[in-house]
């Protein structure tokens, strides 16, 4: 199974090789991204439509970028300036959209499951997730695993293509915060568990999802334990807008229990990785001062952004379904 | 021999059975030797050549055509290593080729690129790759240099500087490594 061809809706049950074929392919475009001209006619002439109906800075602009590095045309819907303002309903919104001629559709939506429905909508354009309510960020899952491989490798003095997913046999991840509310933790743990890295996650109880199982990681008892015991910690941003504020006493409260301050980075091993998708609640879930520790490759993960998402879109867009 | 296949072709099971061998590591040395010969005649030195293989098969070969020149000349010249899977002409028609890295030293503005390539078939990878050059600059000339030329050209390119010429069929499979050179068949088994 590979993304050729196909829409990427979720991380969830999709293949360590599909997501090694995107790393690899991601890093060919890390050097596009290099050059004086960052860009390729791979999508010369494709139609991708970016439509954001929850407000987002980086994914947006780094699935934009991405689209037009690949020479791909970008039509970009501002949902405060549209008619979904006036009520046309999803469906309608994109109906009228096709009828421009996409190739692909980069949705992202407050609703878990918007983007499997639109892609039912629009059968012959591709879908890419950017966010599906509490569901999935399966583009975000990819640049974080990528993030990791591309650290780990270059510590070896090698390229990732080169280790393919030796580098996450056994590597062991911690994410913690809100993993109630996080699509990101979904994506993220569905990517590391494929490529075969043990996952544990960290919350107060409030903000784990009321029933786990199924999920593959193990909940943490002992937080200070669990980051001595980790080689990366991905960190979650607390997510007011879904009412994360309701399910912890206070943020202060939160910052006690699991917040990551300079105390708690101390027990951290010297090689751990420290991640957050952004953005940030400086001084809640992270230290303002561990946010800018040269172990936190959060500007590493923006930059990351497009590359990945141009494999991505390169992958599904010019793709080939694969017989079988 | 199938050691040196890329791996993420073992993985997606495409290998290549070798039916005969046309050349040894020996014909394929003396050749690259012939070539670098050439290569320095027709440009007077290699003061503003760039060597710049073709991923996956021709980056070995631009490697050991750069140490050649390197030898001859005794001035040092690099190889460079271009992908060119993002400027192909059959994206979206064919099934997308596994891409590779790319490095590129030095600036290839006004300088003199020679090609490299392990195998010369319709001219579709060179046609992407004179694309691709671009982006870095536009060369004073490119010329284009391979182990072998098996025929079956779809475009108007032809090699300046070539070790074997070969006719094979369209067919058939042609797999020319520094080792040696054969003539087999691809298998998806």
């Amino acid at each position: 199974m590979s993304l050729r061809g196909e829409n990427l809706l979720t991380l969830a049950g999709v293949s360590r090789e599909a997501i090694l074929e995107v790393l690899d392919t991601a890093e060919s475009f890390v050097e596009v991204n290099q050059r004086t001209i960052k860009k390729v006619p791979a999508l010369k002439g494709r139609v991708v439509a970016s439509l954001f109906f929850e407000e987002s800075t980086r994914t947006r602009l780094s699935f934009e970028t991405a689209a037009k590095r690949l020479g791909a045309d970008v039509v970009s819907l501002a949902v405060a300036s549209s008619s979904v303002k006036k009520g046309e309903s999803l469906r309608d919104t994109i109906a009228t959209i096709d009828a421009l001629g996409l190739d692909a559709v980069v949705l992202r939506h407050k609703s878990s499951g918007a983007a499997l429905q639109v892609s039912r909508y629009v059968p012959h354009v591709r879908v890419i997730n950017a966010g599906d309510g509490l569901h999935q960020h399966p583009t975000q899952g990819l640049l974080d695993v990528f993030t990791v491989r591309q650290i780990l490798a270059e510590r070896q003095g090698v390229q990732g293509a080169e280790t393919g997913g030796e580098l996450f046999a056994g590597l062991r991840v911690l994410i913690v915060g809100d993993i109630r509310h996080s699509r990101v933790a979904r994506s993220d743990i569905a990517a590391y568990t494929a490529l075969g890295a043990e996952v544990r996650v960290a919350a107060p109880g409030t903000l784990l999802p009321s029933d786990l199982t199924g999920w593959p990681v193990t909940v943490v008892e002992d937080f200070e334990e669990a980051l001595q015991w980790a080689d990366v910690v991905g960190l979650l941003r607390l997510q007011n807008e879904r009412g994360t504020g309701s399910f912890v006493p206070t943020l202060d409260e939160f910052t006690f229990t699991h917040g990551l301050t300079e105390e708690r980075v101390a027990l951290l091993r010297p090689s751990t990785i420290i991640l957050h998708p952004g953005p940030m609640n400086r001084g809640v879930e992270i230290d303002s001062r561990v946010a800018d520790l040269e172990r936190s490759y959060m500007t590493r993960q923006v930059a990351n952004g497009v590359p990945v998402r141009m494999a991505v879109l390169y992958l599904s867009v010019a793709g080939t379904k694969e017989l079988a | 021999m199938t050691n040196d296949v890329p791996r993420q072709d073992r993985e997606r099971g495409l290998a290549f059975f070798a039916k005969s061998q046309l050349l040894s590591a020996d014909d394929v040395a003396r050749a690259m030797k012939r070539m670098a010969h050439e290569i320095i005649e027709r440009n007077q030195g290699v003061e503003s050549l760039r060597v710049v293989g073709l991923q996956r098969g021709g980056v070995a070969i631009a490697e050991r055509l750069a140490a050649l020149l390197t030898d001859i000349s005794s001035s040092p010249v690099e190889a460079s290593a271009l992908d060119v899977s993002f400027y192909r002409d059959d994206i979206g028609v064919n099934p997308l080729k596994e891409s590779s890295s790319t490095t590129v030293h030095g600036d290839l503005a006004s300088k003199t690129v020679v090609l490299v390539d392990d195998v010369l078939f319709t001219g579709r990878t060179i046609r992407a790759a004179l694309q691709a050059l671009t982006d870095w600059g536009r060369p004073a000339a490119v010329q284009l240099a391979v182990l072998v030329d098996r025929g079956h050209r779809e475009l108007p390119i032809r090699p300046d500087f070539v070790g074997k010429n070969l006719p094979t069929s369209r067919t058939e499979q042609v797999r020319a490594t520094l080792d040696g050179v054969w003539l087999g068949e691809r298998s998806d088994a």
